[in-house]
């Protein structure tokens, strides 16, 4: 029995489509942000995996197909960013300044913190890029000395925080206009983000895909200046 | 057979991506030349927005599952994680919230600021074309005497 389930290439993809049915089931019932199905599906693979003692390769065996569909619809992205280009260009000022002060603050919050922590320089530049979408980011850990894997593991969890919390934010924050609600949540929580955004409104959707490619670019720049600062 | 032809033209933009980001000696991910390649296309009508509408609605819908594979990789690194979880747990959770108001309330705030600017302009230009309109009147009626 166990063979079957780490050899077959379906399992993976069925376990993972399986679990975020269930947090679909469970926002639907409950209706409370915590019942996020990314994170619902996450956890429950996670203890099905270990309650059956499948490895994680063997897993991925089969759910890398569903991370292979990622590129495509990263670009896919630039259809509600398409059919938004007008508002895009009205408000170009306040989208790039919004993204630019997003990043500093990410940045700069982070020296601050890990200053605060006395952690070291390999930890501090593994941190650096954890606000960006995880193909740009791993560059930039690699490219600065960090801990790849960390920097990833932390990417992923930035996004799904954000995905979560995001609503709560806008509301607590009064962060009302669609624009301003897209630019945070892509600005902050790269694609994972960008998913609930979509979910919110096609305005908000399209301007935090934009998110996504300006502040990854931004950062590539600006933390290999913030890394000679620790 | 139109949403497979439609998921083709996507695949064919991001395999022009791959050869991009293969090429090109940057830090740039081939998802983000893909993205900018895709909104050229679009814009000079070399792709029409019918023929991956479709496809590209259902991709991002299930966006979020993508993830997953990724996210339960957690698990392995986990344990390279445990001597430094309290700094990075708190500087994860502080940094995407701080980041997320910081970003939200300036491009918000700018936004409002550049559409009292635009009121304004109206205003004075009603304004204005209400006096010249005046003054105009007066001159008609000068004009009549």
């Amino acid at each position: 029995m166990k063979e079957i389930l780490t050899n077959s290439t379906f399992f993976g993809v069925m376990i993972s489509i399986l679990g975020y049915e269930l947090g679909l089931f469970c926002k639907r019932k409950w209706k409370l942000a915590v019942f996020n199905p990314l994170l619902i599906s996450i956890i429950l693979v996670i203890i099905a995996l270990s309650f059956l003692h499948i490895d994680y390769e063997s897993y991925n065996k089969g759910a890398k197909y569903l991370s292979y569909l990622l590129t495509p619809a990263t670009i896919c992205l630039a259809i509600p960013l398409y059919e938004q280009l007008e508002l895009l260009k009205k408000n170009l000022r306040a989208v790039l300044l919004g993204i630019l002060s997003g990043v500093l603050t990410s940045l700069s919050s982070i020296l601050g913190m890990c200053v605060l922590f006395g952690l070291n320089h390999e930890q501090y530049v593994t941190l650096l890029p954890k606000s960006i979408t995880t193909a740009i980011g791993m560059g930039v850990s690699e490219k600065l000395g960090g801990v790849v894997t960390i920097t990833v593991a932390v990417i992923i969890v930035t996004g799904v925080l954000g995905n979560i919390m995001a609503e709560s934010i806008c509301r607590w924050f009064k962060i009302k206009e669609p624009i301003a609600k897209g630019i945070a949540i892509g600005t902050a929580a790269h694609a994972v983000g960008t998913a609930r955004a979509m979910e919110m409104g096609e305005i908000e959707g399209a301007m935090s895909g934009l998110s996504i490619a300006v502040a990854g670019l931004i950062t590539v720049v600006g933390a290999s200046v913030f890394s000679f600062f620790l | 057979m139109k949403y497979f032809r439609q998921f083709g033209i996507i695949l064919v933009v991001t395999f022009m991506a791959e050869v991009l980001g293969y090429l090109l000696p940057l830090p740039i991910p081939s998802s983000i030349y893909g993205l900018v390649l895709m909104l050229l296309a679009l814009h000079f009508r070399i792709i029409k927005l019918p023929q991956v509408k479709e496809a590209s609605v259902f991709l991002l819908e299930i966006m979020p599952m993508m993830f997953i594979p990724a996210a339960v990789g957690l698990m392995v690194v986990f344990p390279s994680l445990r001597s430094i979880l309290f700094p990075v747990v708190i500087i994860t959770v502080v940094s995407t919230f701080v980041v997320m108001i910081v970003a939200g309330r300036v491009t918000q705030s700018v936004i409002l600021s550049d559409r009292r600017r635009a009121d304004k302009k109206i205003q004075k230009d009603s304004l204005n074309a209400a006096l010249l309109k005046k003054e105009d009147g007066g001159n008609d009626e000068r004009d009549s005497d």
